[in-house]
């Protein structure tokens, strides 16, 4: 079986063929999904990539959350389908209420470009158990509307849960509260993330690593944990 | 044209940058005095024909599902107006859903 995994272009998106690129390096079969078409076809996992859908107008997310195809995903989700938002993606699974919480602008008005580390906080999601808790990871981070926001008692309700996936670590690069860079719903299919994964997966095209410019491929992990966890279930 | 009018500001807990950016530009010019600045949205929506009891219910649904994210904005109120065309500067506003402690808004222009 070779594990299937979804990947929606909403128009504005623009790390959609990116993050097809790293499901396919990752060694799944990597298949475009259309915002305004609610048929899944068949996928096993499901990618909303980052970009400005809708150009950001009115809240980044906040039109892409009621295409078609996101009651589909909404109603998959719900039933465990892994689900991964990335930048824009993670504001769209806000939005349509999958993950807890808000993105609002950065603190400091600046869009933010860098790579960036993390923290790894949970490594039980359907896109973190190729990583270990504690790790350190350095990925790409793009973005304006990037300050997490939730009101102290979400924000305690999931570090109490374990849901706070990654955090940034060295610099806060948006005013995210608790320095939360990506959370997980209760279950840990659904996972959302402000930095971007998919950017660095291929050695040539990565953030600079200890091995040398450009080598880093620390993202590649969260799309080879949801293969493996798919495979493991079809087993 | 009837029209509705609807104000989302940030929830009073949520830090504004572009209010306080704004608020920072004003003191560059001069303009002092200001505790702070927070920056909200207007929407205009001119209806077809009558404004009934099942537009404004409309409006409201609209306003807290799509105009606004309660995670961090408020809907703080939802006015009709009956404009006579034009620069629609025509006053007879009534308040639809004005929070408690809300300042009336008559639909007059404050700075004339």
């Amino acid at each position: 079986m070779t594990a299937r995994i979804g990947v929606v272009t909403f128009p504005g998106s623009l790390d959609d063929r990116d993050a097809l690129r790293a499901v396919r390096l990752a060694g799944a079969e990597a298949i475009p999904l259309f915002h305004a078409d609610a048929d899944l076809k068949d996928v096993d996992a499901v990618v909303l990539p980052g970009g400005f859908s809708y150009g950001d107008y009115l809240r980044a997310g906040a039109i892409a959350r009621f295409a078609p195809i996101m009651d589909s995903i909404v109603d998959a989700a719900n039933g465990g389908l892994p689900v991964l938002g990335i930048c824009n993606g993670f504001q769209v699974l806000t939005e349509v209420h999958l993950l807890p919480g808000s993105m609002i602008k950065n603190e400091h008005l600046h869009f933010v470009c860098r790579d960036q580390t993390l923290r790894v906080e949970n490594a039980e999601t359907a896109w973190t158990t190729e990583y270990r808790v504690g790790e350190e990871i350095v990925v790409p981070l793009k973005n304006q509307d990037g300050q997490y926001v939730a009101d102290e008692h979400i924000l305690d309700e999931l570090e109490g849960e374990g849901r706070v996936a990654f955090r940034y670590v060295g610099w806060n690069p948006n005013g995210s509260r608790r320095d939360i860079a990506g959370i997980t719903n209760a279950r840990g299919n659904v996972v959302g993330l402000m930095p971007h994964p998919e950017h660095a997966v291929e050695p040539g095209f990565g953030p600079d690593s200890v091995e040398g410019g450009r080598t880093g491929t620390d993202g590649l992990a969260f799309f080879t944990s949801a293969i493996k966890g798919l495979l493991a279930r079809a087993s | 044209m009837p029209k509705i009018i609807v104000d989302v500001m940030p929830k009073p807990e949520i830090l504004d940058p572009q209010g306080k950016a704004i608020g920072a530009a004003l003191e560059r010019l001069g303009l002092e005095g200001f505790r702070e600045v927070r920056q909200g949205k207007r929407f205009e929506l001119k209806v077809h024909g009558e404004i009934t009891d099942e537009v404004l219910a409309k409006v409201r649904h609209a306003a807290e599902t799509l105009l606004s994210n309660p995670v961090i904005e408020d809907v703080v109120s939802v006015k009709q107006k009956e404009c006579g065309g034009g620069g629609c500067g025509c006053g007879d506003a009534t308040s639809a859903d004005a929070p408690e402690g809300a300042v009336p808004v008559d639909g007059r222009d404050l700075l004339a």
